[in-house]
């Protein structure tokens, strides 16, 4: 449909904060969605949305995220319970596993005689 | 309404009816059936043009997809109606929806009533939403093979449109003072439209089995929406209902407009594909 529309219903005005009588519209808050697809065993994160709340949200979710056929289950989280790792502290956090092979299977070589490897 | 299916990201689901399936088949149906899936086809179609108005004007982007979807899931309920109906008469679900007048449609007035606002909207998808519940949900019963199946993918997308105007009468009736204030207007304003739904004619009664009686829906429509009202502390409108007709071909001047808006393209340009 284009702009200028002649069926557009003159009432028609999505609520916002320049409207008089309108309370000032806050942003819904903001959440995050985790999908399982059908071969999938985990839940993964697949995006954000903005929901009024956790039933909505779940809704919204299905709508962005699972219009052709990606999943069987959601997950929403409000991002504000989300509790991250400190960027600044990648060192201390994420280097350690550095030269640490042993932690890796492929370092191993297979004894003789074991089957089934 | 093109046929182009070549989306390499599509999953086609399980084994659900398409209209390219309905067209390609031997089925015809008879004058009356086809008359009858008209009325529902024509339902979908104009509930659908008058939602994808909203696509980029809802409160939130994310409403604007859920409302883009339902107009989408509507869109599909119109095709697979309008094909099976043209059928009949040798014609394509395009030549329907694009090249008959106004008074050839048989939609009911409640669907070409305008958006409003967004919670007139809502009343409007409410009220819908709850007829075509029951009537699909009867519609799978159908003496009528190709009915009984379209109504049977048709029920389980109902079934959310209804969940979701369910969920936002709730959360307006019981948010703000000028949230209620609105969904109150709105309903006011729908309910005019309701009685038209449940008006039983001639055709429906000569299609006993195959068609779904109106009236038969009546209760249970009026105690899914008394139930919800008393969660949202809301009172069925006591007003005059409006003078309907949409099913003989006569409607209100919003029609018009709205048909010249959606068929213009077509009409300037025919044949046209993309």
């Amino acid at each position: 449909m284009v702009g200028g529309s002649q069926t557009g219903d003159d009432g028609a005005k999505a609520p916002s904060a320049e409207q008089p009588g309108h309370p000032t519209a806050e942003p819904w808050p903001l959440w995050e969605v985790f999908v399982r697809s059908s071969r999938g065993l985990s839940h993964v994160h697949a995006g954000s949305l903005h929901a009024p709340d956790a039933d909505m949200a779940v809704r919204n979710a299905r709508d962005l995220y699972t219009r052709r056929n990606e999943g069987v289950s959601l997950w929403v989280v409000p991002a504000s319970a989300i509790i991250t790792s400190d960027p600044d502290a990648k060192g201390q956090f994420f280097e350690s596993p550095q030269g640490k092979d042993y932690r890796h299977a492929t370092y191993y070589t297979k004894s003789e005689g074991v089957k089934h490897l | 309404m093109s046929e182009s299916n070549a989306s390499a990201t599509r999953i086609t689901p399980g084994n659900a009816l398409r209209p390219e399936d309905i067209a390609a088949s031997d089925v015809r149906p008879s004058e009356a059936v086809a008359e009858y899936a008209l009325r529902l086809g024509d339902d979908a179609l104009i509930l659908a043009q008058r939602l994808g108005w909203w696509i980029s004007r809802a409160p939130e982007l994310e409403e604007d997809v859920a409302l883009g979807n339902i107009a989408l899931d509507q869109i599909g309920h119109a095709r697979s109606f309008l094909t099976y109906a043209a059928r009949a008469w040798d014609k394509t679900e395009d030549d329907l929806a694009y090249f008959r007048g106004e008074d050839e449609f048989r939609s009911t007035h409640l669907v070409e009533q305008p958006n409003g606002d967004f919670a007139r909207t809502i009343a409007r998808q409410l009220v819908v939403s709850q007829y075509q519940f029951a009537l699909y949900s009867r519609l799978v019963s159908s003496s009528d093979a190709t009915l009984a199946a379209i109504a049977a993918k048709a029920v389980k997308e109902v079934d959310y449109h209804r969940d979701h105007a369910r969920q936002w009468v709730l959360r307006l009736a019981l948010g703000t003072e000028e949230s209620r204030r609105r969904m109150i207007e709105g309903l006011i304003l729908t309910w005019p439209y309701v009685g038209e739904l449940f008006e039983d004619d001639s055709l429906v009664k000569e299609l006993e089995g195959t068609a779904v009686l109106p009236s038969s829906l009546r209760e249970s429509f009026d105690a899914e929406i008394h139930g919800l009202f008393a969660e949202a502390d809301l009172e069925v409108p006591e007003v005059p209902a409006a003078v309907g007709g949409g099913r003989r071909g006569e409607h209100s001047e919003h029609l018009g407009y709205l048909l010249a808006e959606m068929q213009v393209l077509a009409r300037e340009h025919p044949g046209a594909t993309w």
